[in-house]
């Protein structure tokens, strides 16, 4: 098990590495800084000098890979490639291109993604288990040909729509919750109540489809066929047997997704105004800030594949068969 | 004559409609894919959703033949002087509903509106008012507005259904008369046999739905030249022909995007499964690195380097439209660039499982190289699992254009989509008065196109992947729900 953990960090730590080289060959050698700072600054007709005193601010003006006007091993890091992608992996994120710094940002912001993210999901695997189940404890019936085709149609409809008729509908004409902003203490919740119930409904359509095939593909082994003729209740087969042993698949497709929730939803809290990690990143694509989004994207892979080694470690908890070497 | 215009979009669009003429033809002449198909025809959930994909894409093809018109030579110029063309590149669909492409108003007007939603102030009989203004367009061939609005709007509508209606009960001839053709039956008995639902084909639901879209087109067909349906956007443009052309765009997205990452899935899928060992390591080494990082940020990231890009070299694009364009086309293939690890991962599967059959190690030991192996004997047994992959994600591909464009790394802002019509939705919503209209037909058409496009993928799945067919719903037959219980995998 440890063995096999090592192992495994190690080849994350090869992954890494190769989303920071694809970073850097994506965002130094596709465009040059200077095309950056041009961009940046705005405008076809920026001065040589302009682009050479945004470089220098940002220390985009030191050689890519290699600078042989350094000395000793300055001529390895003293360049953009130690400076920007080495130093991540030390969790040195370095300022943006607004000139904060990075690292201070994320610590601030990973709280109200938390609080926006942990309730979506804890909530949201709740409500889809249960309406999945009830889907199949309800099958060869009306109920179930009908919430059938309710997840089909609900799936069809963009996630936008259901942030735009929520606020519409529970800020502007019930007025229960504001329509968006963020508070600490005992307002989190009037903030949070809407952006989570609405990330629950959006994804309700396609994860219960989901689950109720999982389950039904469950419900067609022997072990349940024993149970039922032991005498047990179709509730108690379904809620209590069948439910454990579908357990397995269902962790594999969300333990991965637990440490992008991190990230929060990019869309809902940037609709919302919460002051999260996602919005952070919508904001610094609009004002193309490249700094951030590199950041982001190496943040947001090394949790996917924290995510990964936690599916496989959650394996061996949810079924004792299951042995990793 | 007009100078014809092909964009980078336009030409994939018709070599995809090239080459899926051809799979009809190779399928109808082989005798398995024959079969399988009929399993999709004979759905009629998926055959509605097939009429109503068909009217979409007709929209989508009409709007994908461009061209600049000629314009009429200035005065005084020589007769030989070099014909002039319009910096405006048109699309057929453009020229055919030129009315309502070029009835602008200013601003804001209601769905069948004669005034502007928002008042201004106006000189009347030389004093300031403030009122509403009537619209330029909306309504301008009647005197008297408020008296006549009510019965105009009634005759028109009247009329227009009607239209549909004779529409659709042709339609519905037309169909029997066909069929009556083949089976060699009357018409009136074919006909007979459709309302009944006699027939192996589901005629019924399909032409039911054709004639509910025929009803609609038939109504907005006569109300549309002298009105807005459905009213018009901020700055004054007709809501109903945005959400028209933003059919385009999606579907562009949808398939074009599947089809870049169909290379990369096939070659890497089939050589990773196929060559295990160092090639294998290396190919799941490489997809595995561009699937953890988040798809949002890997497309932005990729589209703004690419906005660098466009924004170094502005010589390359003649036109607006044309600029537009090859963003929507680099847009699909980054879609497609960073999406093929998911397919790429099933092929790889699908292959191990196959290089260790008896047909292939046959192959191997005739001497038939690994190319030859690959080409003739896996690529022709894991098709199945591309085609229903590829038509699964059509219907996410077009909800995530939308996601996208929202973000801010979607598609041109002037190219009309559903993404930026919910964008402006947005500010809509909170406006007092409130503008709803906007919202209703980005919504209305998107959901009828992704609702379609996920029936008709659903039935494709469950035709060519017998497992997903025992998971379908049963509506309460106690018969049919005791054979499905029959019917599903025995262990």
């Amino acid at each position: 098990m440890l063995n096999y953990v090592i192992r495994r960090i190690g080849y994350a730590v090869l992954i890494l590495i190769g989303v920071n080289l694809f970073t850097f060959v994506l965002f130094f050698t596709v465009n040059t800084p200077d095309d950056m700072a041009r961009m940046n600054i705005g405008g076809k007709r920026v001065s040589q000098d302009a682009i050479e005193k945004w470089k220098v601010e940002r220390g985009y003006d030191k050689p890519l890979l290699w600078n042989s006007s350094a000395p000793g091993t300055g001529k390895l890091t003293n360049t953009i490639f130690y400076d920007r992608s080495v130093q991540l992996f030390a969790l040195d994120f370095g300022p943006s291109d607004s000139g904060r710094d990075i690292g201070y940002e994320l610590r601030q912001r990973v709280g109200p993604s938390i609080a926006l993210a942990i309730p979506t999901f804890l909530l949201g695997l709740f409500v889809v288990i249960v309406f999945s189940l009830l889907l199949v404890f309800f099958r060869s019936t009306y109920l179930e040909f009908w919430g059938f085709t309710l997840a089909v149609f609900m799936m069809a409809i963009s996630a936008l729509f259901y942030i735009l008729i929520g606020q519409f509908l529970f800020s502007k004409v019930l007025k229960l919750v504001p329509i968006s902003g963020f508070a600490g203490g005992p307002d989190l919740f009037i903030f949070l109540a809407l952006p989570i119930l609405i990330g629950i409904v959006s994804r309700l359509g396609s994860e219960a489809l989901f689950y109720r095939t999982m389950f039904l593909e469950e419900i067609g082994k022997d072990y349940v066929r024993t149970a039922r003729s032991k005498g047990l209740s179709e509730t108690v087969v379904l809620f209590r047997h069948v439910l454990r042993n579908a357990m397995l698949p269902i962790l594999t497709s969300t333990v991965a997704v637990l440490p992008l929730l991190f990230l929060g939803a990019l869309i809902m809290e940037s609709f919302f105004g919460i002051p999260g990690l996602g919005s952070y990143t919508i904001d610094a694509i609009n004002a193309q800030d490249f700094a951030i989004v590199r950041s982001m994207v190496f943040v947001g892979s090394a949790l996917y594949i924290v995510g990964l080694i936690l599916t496989d470690i959650s394996y061996t908890v949810a079924d004792p068969r299951i042995r990793l070497r | 004559m007009p100078k014809f215009v092909f964009l980078a979009t336009d030409v994939v669009l018709y070599l995809l409609l090239v080459a899926t003429a051809f799979y009809a033809w190779h399928a109808l002449r082989t005798p398995n894919l024959r079969q399988t198909w009929r399993i999709v025809v004979r759905d009629p959930a998926a055959m509605c959703a097939a009429v109503v994909l068909a009217v979409f894409l007709l929209f989508a093809l009409l709007d994908s033949f461009h061209f600049r018109p000629l314009l009429p030579p200035a005065a005084g110029a020589a007769a030989n002087a070099a014909p002039a063309y319009s910096t405006q590149t048109l699309s057929l669909l453009d020229a055919l509903l030129a009315g309502a492409r070029q009835g602008r108003e200013k601003t804001y007007s209601e769905p069948l509106a004669t005034h502007q939603y928002s008042k201004e102030s106006m000189l009347v009989d030389g004093k300031m008012v403030r009122d509403f203004p009537r619209l330029q367009f909306g309504g301008a061939h009647l005197k008297d507005e408020a008296a006549e609005w009510p019965g105009d709007v009634a005759a028109r509508s009247a009329a227009g259904l009607a239209g549909g209606a004779l529409g659709a009960l042709l339609l519905w001839l037309l169909v029997a008369a066909l069929r009556a053709r083949s089976t060699g039956e009357r018409a009136a008995q074919s006909l007979r046999a459709i309302g009944r639902r006699e027939t192996a084909v589901p005629w019924r639901a399909m032409l039911l739905t054709a004639s509910a879209l025929a009803l609609f087109i038939g109504w907005v067909a006569a109300l549309w030249p002298v009105y807005h349906v459905l009213g018009t956007d901020q700055t004054g443009n007709d809501v109903l022909f945005q959400a028209i052309k933003s059919v385009r765009t999606a579907m562009v997205i949808g398939s074009l995007a599947t089809l870049a990452t169909l290379p990369f899935a096939i070659v890497l899928g089939i050589l990773a499964g196929y060559h295990k060992g160092r090639v294998d390591d290396a190919i799941q080494y490489l997809y595995t690195v561009l699937s953890s990082i988040p798809s949002v940020l890997l497309i932005a990231a990729f589209v703004l380097m690419i906005q660098v890009f466009m924004d170094k070299n502005p010589q390359l694009f003649e036109t607006g439209v044309e600029r537009a364009d090859i963003r929507l086309f680099l847009l699909a293939a980054i879609l497609g660039i960073t999406g093929w690890a998911g397919l790429a991962r099933l092929l790889r599967a699908e292959t191990l499982k196959l290089t260790e059959l008896d047909y292939v190690q046959a192959a191997r030991a005739f001497g038939v190289s690994d190319a030859g192996i690959m080409r003739r004997h896996i690529l022709p047994n894991v098709m199945h699992v591309v085609l229903i992959v590829a038509v699964l994600d059509f219907s996410g591909l077009v909800l995530y254009e939308a996601v996208l464009s929202y973000v801010g790394v979607g598609v041109d802002p002037s190219t009309n989509s559903f993404g930026t019509m919910i964008n402006s939705a947005r500010t809509e919503l909170s406006r007092s008065p409130m503008v709803w209209w906007n919202l209703l037909a980005a919504f209305t058409f998107m959901v009828v196109l992704v609702l379609s496009l996920q029936l008709f993928a659903s039935a494709v799945r469950e035709a060519f992947d017998p497992r997903a067919r025992a998971f379908r719903p049963h509506r309460g037959h106690p018969a049919t729900a005791a054979a499905a219980q029959a019917g599903a995998p025995a262990p």
